[in-house]
């Protein structure tokens, strides 16, 4: 189960405060959808939760399964559970996919104290999760993410997902620059993966996303806080409406 | 001081600092060929700091009467090449060692040593040695060459008539803190010929060799070469090539440690449609000064020159490169590519870059670029929020770093194995 709470967050570069007191209480097996204008703190929830440099917390707490996620390096959260599919997934020249899906595979397990896979294990296991995902081969064989399309970059960070076995998955605007087919393909890996009791953590624009993902719960975030929470119809609502009637709501409140 | 005051000063210094020495004894011909490029190099002097090409690199302990002396390093592992299967040839402190060595025959290949060739009345080197090397002095003189030809007490001749599937494999071993080396080895591949030529280890305290490669019409010519890890030797080397029509020229230089290495290249691509690649990889780590000084010149049409060179820095290391490519009036359709990039682990270590393209030609493609950077913070991250740790990611994202020069290496065993010996590099360091 992942527990935020209370989480304020500023840049560590400059006195600009982005979180301002953000609750979210994601219990397993559940779909939350955080939606909001630009600039809302989206983003920065999801690379503060998953340790990127730049943030400083200054107020509040983090927790996975009661451990504190702002105690641990990137790479411990990630071993705990947590996974981030990134907005914009980053290129690496001359690393080839597959190498860096199977370095990040056994690390994990090395620092849960499992056994590596071997590369037989391995490949058995990814060959039969790409083929779902419409990954060929040649897309492995690739370095990381260089010269793909937004497409596949999106199907491979789903592909790492399923790979990696998460128990918390935050999507970080995953629909963007997708197009319907794309999206299809990538909400239903993400489907897949529903099993009960692995959570999910689904940021979006818009509501599209959500028909393909089923969220359990949406929330809406403003100015660094969630200003409302509700179900799936909150979504439809400000789809239709947009979030002024929300955000004046939240102002005369 | 005036230009003139000071060439005269220089040319003084060479001349007492060679004053007495004689050169190596062989036939008329030959000993005639090693004054020439005696007083060849009287008339250049040693070059000193104040040279444009040694700006950056002092080469005082490079010219020094007396080499500094170099502890002896015991890697106490199996040396690279070692599961590859090549003919052996096998130099100690400099001295040909027939013990070690294999037989100098082979299918397609005439293999003596320089010595024997130039203590010969009759031999084909006649025609061969020292002539590139002399011809690689315009328009950027290169005095220590012109030193190697002039004294070379020994090295590999070698003459290529068909495709010759083995490799030619000259291994270099330093035992004697205080031995300094000459070696001058040439190649000369007949039309249509094949060979890969591997070197590996210090050769000496100090060495200085010059590698002569004549590549002929249709010829390919593979050199991969590993330059040892002894900490403390001083190395400065040459390659001079001539290459034909529709033939091809690959050199890959790996450097792990050294605590001075000068190499220089230069190519000359004389017939059309021929290849010129070279690349290298160094790991530097602290006292550690790494220069590739590359000269190529395209004087024919439709051919493609490569530089490809990658640089890992840490703990005050400093990175030299200083590349050109030239490509003479009427070289169309020239393809000139230049890359030199370096990777700096941390605050203390230094690039210095001096890329340069000089081009008389009107329908060519030529492109250079030079970078210094850190490791990419955003790929770091990501690989972390992998579950992949510092290290390991730091790691990776080295050796992807490395992987463009890498793939200038042909055979895939042979890459594998620099490949393998690079990772080790990186496997040290933590310890």
């Amino acid at each position: 189960m992942l527990e935020i709470k209370n989480l304020h967050v500023k840049l560590e570069e400059e006195e600009k405060q982005i979180l301002k007191g953000v609750n979210l209480t994601v219990e397993p097996g559940k779909v939350h959808a955080i939606m909001g204008p630009n600039g809302s703190g989206k983003s920065t929830t999801s690379y503060v939760l998953s340790g990127r440099d730049g943030y400083e917390v200054t107020e509040g707490s983090a927790t996975l399964n009661g451990e504190d996620l702002f105690d641990m390096e990137p790479e411990e959260r990630a071993a705990a559970g947590l996974f981030l599919a990134f907005q914009y997934p980053v290129e690496i020249p001359g690393v080839g996919n597959m190498t860096f899906l199977r370095t990040a595979v056994n690390s994990q397990r090395k620092l849960r104290g499992e056994d590596e896979l071997t590369a037989g294990e391995f490949l058995k296991i990814i060959r039969e999760k790409a083929k779902a995902l419409k990954i060929d081969a040649e897309m492995l064989k690739r370095p990381v993410n260089v010269g793909f399309s937004g497409g596949e970059k999106k199907r491979n960070e789903i592909l790492q997902m399923a790979m990696l076995e998460p128990k918390v998955c935050i999507l970080d605007e995953t629909d963007s620059g997708l197009d319907v087919d794309a999206m299809k393909l990538v909400a239903e890996g993400v489907n897949a993966l529903r099993d009960g009791t692995r959570s999910f953590v689904v940021i979006t624009h818009y509501q599209r996303l959500l028909d393909h993902i089923k969220p359990d719960y949406v929330h809406i975030m403003s100015n660094g806080r969630i200003i409302k929470s509700g179900g799936p119809e909150l979504a439809l609502e400000v789809e239709n409406n947009g979030y002024a009637d929300l955000l004046a709501e939240q102002e005369n409140s | 001081m005036t230009r003139a005051q000071m060439k005269q000063r220089k040319c003084d210094d060479t001349a007492a600092r060679l004053d007495g020495l004689a050169v190596p004894s062989g036939a008329a011909w030959a000993t005639e060929l090693r004054q020439h490029s005696l007083t060849r190099l009287l008339e250049m002097g040693l070059p000193t700091k104040r040279d444009e090409y040694w700006r950056w690199t002092d080469p005082a302990t490079l010219t020094s009467a007396a080499p500094t002396s170099a502890e002896v390093f015991d890697a106490a592992e199996v040396p690279i090449f070692d599961a590859i299967e090549r003919l052996k040839i096998v130099f100690v402190d400099g001295v040909f060692d027939a013990a070690a060595s294999d037989d100098l025959t082979g299918e397609g290949v005439e293999v003596s040593l320089l010595n024997d060739a130039l203590s010969a009345d009759i031999h084909w080197a006649k025609d061969s040695y020292g002539v590139l090397e002399q011809a690689g002095q315009t328009p950027v003189e290169r005095p220590i060459a012109a030193m190697n030809t002039a004294f070379a007490t020994d090295g590999v001749v070698i003459r290529v008539t068909g495709k010759v599937a083995q490799p030619i494999s000259i291994i270099y071993k330093h035992t004697d803190e205080t031995s300094d080396a000459i070696l001058h080895n040439l190649v000369k591949l007949e039309e249509g010929a094949e060979l890969t030529l591997l070197e590996n280890g210090p050769a000496a305290a100090r060495y200085n060799t010059v590698l002569e490669v004549e590549v002929a019409d249709g010829a390919s010519f593979h050199h991969v070469r590993a330059q040892g890890r002894d900490h403390e030797r001083r190395a400065a080397t040459h390659i001079f090539g001539r290459i034909g029509a529709n033939a091809l020229f690959k050199s890959f230089t790996m450097t792990a440690n050294g605590i001075l290495t000068r190499n220089e290249v230069v190519l000359e691509l004389l017939g059309d449609d021929s290849q010129a690649h070279v690349g290298g990889v160094c790991m530097g780590d602290g006292t550690f000064l790494h220069d590739d000084t590359v000269f190529i010149t395209h004087d024919a049409e439709r051919c493609e020159s490569r530089q490809v060179f990658k640089k890992v820095l840490r703990n005050g290391a400093t990175g030299v490169f200083q590349g050109k490519i030239l490509v003479k009036d009427g070289a169309q359709k020239t393809d000139g590519y230049q890359i030199s990039q370096s990777l700096l682990l941390d605050d203390d270590s230094q690039f210095l870059a001096k890329p340069e393209l000089e081009i008389y030609a009107d329908d060519v493609v030529c492109s250079h670029g030079s970078t210094t950077g850190a490791i990419d913070e955003e790929a770091l991250f990501y690989l972390k929020s992998r579950g992949v740790g510092t290290q390991e990611a730091t790691d990776l994202l080295t050796l992807a770093f490395l992987a463009e020069a890498i793939d200038e290496i042909a055979r895939e065993d042979i890459a594998a194995n620099v490949l393998e010996r690079l990772e080790a590099w990186l496997a040290r360091r933590k310890g």
